[in-house]
């Protein structure tokens, strides 16, 4: 039987290439989509091969490597693509993200600034903004061709005219360098503000749509809106119930059958940070993090 | 007081001793051996290698084994080592009117040179459960005959001898074959492409397909010229050899439709084709890839186009059984944030219905109240 | 005659050096005017630059076609190094070609005789490769456009001299054009076609 033997960072060096060559591309042309020739990849498609083709094709040994899904390092997904990096690159992989070189993320932009050594990888389910709207891409390519983007604007005032907003919660639409409607992946709207003016690099990849495309630092990213209904970021009412945080984006936990909610942060790293920090919230445990640790035996246990 | 859930390492790990274990079964049982599964579920393996697109028997029997027989998990097993591995060219075609037919079907001629060959297959079975077969079932010797050297042509050969079907579409001298593997997609898509897609495509999928143009979404009245099954040569042609070097042989199973035909005021009319080809025995597959093949001729032989079998973005972009299921299952990984960010927008919006209702009921009291 | 025992090596670690070069000319092209080293060494024939052998053995391939100017092209070294370890064929044509390899800035030709991509397919552009004097004295470029941060200045002493009026061309073309890599040893900046020269500092 043929055994198989894998590559530094599990693709061949062929594939590495047309990934590469693909990114410089998509960094030369902001917010353009770059058809590529995605590979099968040994998780589902869906469950992130495009972020983790271009993270393979751009990771080298001395990065360390960030991995999260909902804002948490911990998500099973999460830990999958992490594991198969350090088993196949061999990284140095962190869950801070201050000291990681390459993050890739799916559905979060991390709450602590990032900076200019760092590239952030998205995992992208469907890249094209306008898909919902006109499924095929012959159509789509020219509207983008023409910059004609009077479907979308459309669709967002028609939301205006039935519910008073636009209704359009998380992968909202922006637009690059004053040129392509993008969509920024399945983020809540909360972070698209952190996508403008950013000082690292956006890397974005669709593996099974076989699209990559980026934002270089620095680019303006403006979210669609009208002068008489503008963007509104999200806000939530309370702060973090762990750290304390009040400009956060929160997960809601539900505690019991009888209504009971609690918000905390979905950026896990942020939250412990500032818990470490001395930063207590309504029903933080302290000292956090033994508890927490106890609590992770406990499950493994359980 | 609460903390955060944490020790999704270890729950992966255990999660993957459990599938192990659920694979295994009762160990009192004997274990599965690949040449079993190879052997005597052949068939699933021909799907695996087929829609694998690699033609690897003992492959494609590990991965029905190591997925506890969920053939598209088998396929996607197949497919993401197929894609590590190194590319040196492409075969020569394959001929398949040389095959060394085990079975050989017509249902346009009543006889044609080399004979109808019923061969192994599950025609004309009843389908009565047969308890017999339980277990320790010795079956009876078949009948066999010397393979026959008499040629075997195809039938649409001999139909184009005539004129009386199109010329098999040919590319342009000294155009590449395409392979979607290895270039992203693009539409308009070329019939190289389209088959490669077809050919990879998923069979329940390409069956549903089939099906629909037989019941009038974009009918185009096929005939089963010839369905064959059997053995044909596969050749490389090494660029510092000089010549073609033959790498082994291959099962194939090939259905050629002929269709309704086409003619104008310049062309005399004849009937055109649609084409399935598959590894192993996959009649089924191959018969429907041939309708569907046909339903996308459609732009091109100047016929309407509507019915989602003649739609080749639609079919294209949703016949990949690795994708589609990929992204179908995706919605069990967390989706918590989006979700979050959609609660809020809904429950902003319904607090100011119910701000917008009461303040309409309200001034609704005051009228009556007036009157 | 050369054989292959002659030619000038590639990578001694093909993977790693690669993906280090990559991410030399990614940086580069993310931050336009940035002067980025290449590390990793290989051989280069005659009248190809370190940093631009490293390029060609990170992008090239059977995949890319690629156009050599004159002083390259008539280099029998450098057509059977290109060869033998990227395998990239070269082309007559510089309109279909996916890298041009221009060693005397002085002889460029005009930039719409390559692809520069098309309305649908921006991306099937040429990427311009031009091997230049000095990548850090020179006359100041002061540059602006995505990736960076208000303004860059990049020094530097290029042929054409006329190089950044010429790119004016991607103003108008966009989202067409013509993306540029500047060689100088080992260091490499890069031109996208998003970037635009205010004028020139001191």
């Amino acid at each position: 039987m043929n055994a198989p033997a894998y590559n530094f960072a599990y693709l061949d060096e062929q594939t590495k290439r047309m990934i590469r060559r693909a990114i410089l591309k998509a960094i030369a042309i902001p917010g353009y989509q770059v058809p590529f020739a995605s590979r099968e990849m040994p998780m589902p498609y869906g469950w992130g091969t495009g972020g983790v083709q271009v993270t393979a094709a751009i990771l080298g040994p001395q990065d360390v490597l960030k991995v999260i899904d909902q804002g948490s390092d911990d998500t099973t997904n999460a830990i999958s693509i992490r594991k198969f990096f350090a088993k196949t690159a061999g990284v140095a992989t962190t869950t801070s993200t201050e000291e990681a070189t390459v993050i890739q993320t799916r559905h979060r932009i991390p709450e602590a600034s990032l900076h200019a050594n760092q590239v952030l990888v998205y995992q992208v389910p469907i890249p094209e903004p306008l898909r919902f709207l006109e499924p095929r891409e012959t159509e789509t390519r020219r509207m983008h061709a023409l910059a004609e983007y009077g479907l979308m604007h459309v669709k967002l005032y028609e939301d205006i005219a039935r519910f008073g907003h636009i209704a359009t919660a998380y992968a909202y639409p922006v637009k690059v360098n004053a040129r392509y409607v993008m969509d920024p992946s399945p983020t809540p709207k909360f972070d698209n503000p952190k996508m403008d003016n950013c000082p690292a690099l956006q890397l974005f990849g669709a593996g099974r749509e076989k699209r990559i495309y980026a934002i270089p630092p620095h680019t303006k990213v403006v979210s669609l809106d009208f002068e008489d209904h503008p963007f509104e970021p999200y806000r939530f009412n309370a702060p973090c119930a762990l750290c304390g945080a009040e400009n956060s984006y929160l997960d809601e936990i539900v505690t019991d059958d009888k209504g009971s909610r609690m918000f905390v942060c979905s950026d896990t790293d942020y939250c412990e940070g500032r818990q470490a920090a001395g930063h207590h919230g309504a029903l933080s445990a302290a000292p956090y993090k033994d508890k927490a640790q106890g609590k992770a035996r406990e499950k493994a246990n359980g | 007081m609460y903390v955060a859930v944490k020790g999704g390492e270890r729950a992966i790990e255990n999660a993957h001793r459990l599938l192990a274990n659920a694979r295994r079964g009762d160990q009192s049982v004997a274990e599965v051996t690949l040449d079993q599964i190879s052997e005597q579920l052949g068939l699933a393996v021909d799907r695996v290698m087929s829609e694998g697109s690699l033609y690897d028997r003992e492959l494609a029997a590990l991965a029905i084994k190591q997925a506890r027989g969920d053939l598209i998990e088998a396929i996607f097993l197949v497919r993401a080592f197929r894609a590590t591995l190194p590319r040196f060219g492409a075969s020569e075609p394959v001929d398949t009117g040389a095959m060394r037919v085990q079975r050989r079907v017509s249902s346009t001629f009543k006889d044609i040179p080399g004979g109808q060959i019923l061969g192994p297959t599950f025609d004309y079975t009843h389908r009565l459960l047969d308890p017999s077969l339980a277990e320790g079932f010795v079956p009876q010797a078949p009948a066999l005959a010397e393979a026959s050297t008499a040629p075997t042509p195809r039938v649409t050969d001999i139909l184009g001898r005539d004129g009386l079907i199109e010329t098999s579409p040919q590319a342009e001298d000294g155009a590449s074959v395409g392979d979607l593997t290895r270039e992203p997609l693009n539409f308009p898509a070329d019939r190289d492409l389209r088959l490669q897609n077809l050919a990879r495509g998923d069979e329940g999928f390409l069956l549903a397909m089939g099906y629909s143009t037989q019941r009038g979404y974009g009918r185009n009245h096929p005939f089963a010229g010839e369905i064959r099954f059997g053995e044909v040569e596969v050749e490389f042609a090494a660029e510092d050899v000089g010549f073609a070097v033959p790498l082994g042989s291959i099962e194939l199973t090939e259905c050629q439709m002929v269709n309704q035909f086409k003619g104008s005021a310049s062309e005399a009319p004849c009937f055109t084709r649609g084409y399935g080809l598959a590894f192993g025995q996959s009649e089924r597959k191959t018969m429907s890839m041939a309708l569907v093949d046909r339903a996308l001729r459609a732009h091109e032989l100047g016929e309407e186009v509507g019915a989602p079998a003649q739609d080749e973005e639609f079919i294209m972009s949703h016949s990949d059984n690795v994708q589609a299921t990929g992204f179908v299952e995706h919605l069990k990984l967390p989706h918590y944030v989006d979700f979050q960010s959609e609660l809020g927008l809904l429950r902003k919006l319904r607090k100011e219905f119910a701000e917008a209702s009461a303040g309409a009921n309200a001034s609704d009291a005051m009228k009556e109240a007036a009157e | 005659m050369t054989t292959i025992a002659e030619l000038p090596p590639g990578f001694a670690d093909k993977v790693l050096s690669a993906q280090s070069t990559f991410r030399s000319v990614m940086d580069a092209m993310a931050r336009p005017g940035s002067v980025q080293r290449i590390l990793p060494m290989a051989g280069t024939p005659e009248t190809m630059m370190r940093g631009t052998a490293a390029i060609a053995l990170t992008l090239f391939d059977h995949d890319t076609p690629l156009w050599l100017d004159a002083r390259m092209a008539e280099s029998p070294g450098v057509l059977k190094w290109l060869k033998f370890h990227s395998g990239a064929p070269v082309v007559q044509d510089s309109s279909i070609a996916a890298f041009a390899l221009i060693s005397d800035g002085a002889a460029l030709p005009p930039f719409e005789r390559f692809a520069l991509g098309t309305n649908e397919y921006p991306d099937r552009s040429t990427t311009v490769i031009i091997q230049v004097e000095s990548l850090d004295r020179g006359p100041g470029f002061e540059l602006r456009g995505p990736g960076i941060d208000g303004a860059a200045t990049l020094q530097a002493s290029i042929k054409p001299v006329d190089l950044f009026e010429r790119l004016r061309c991607n103003e108008t073309l966009f989202p067409r054009g013509i993306d540029v890599v500047l060689v100088a040893d080992d260091a490499v900046a890069a031109i996208p076609r998003t970037t635009r020269v205010l004028g020139k500092g001191g």
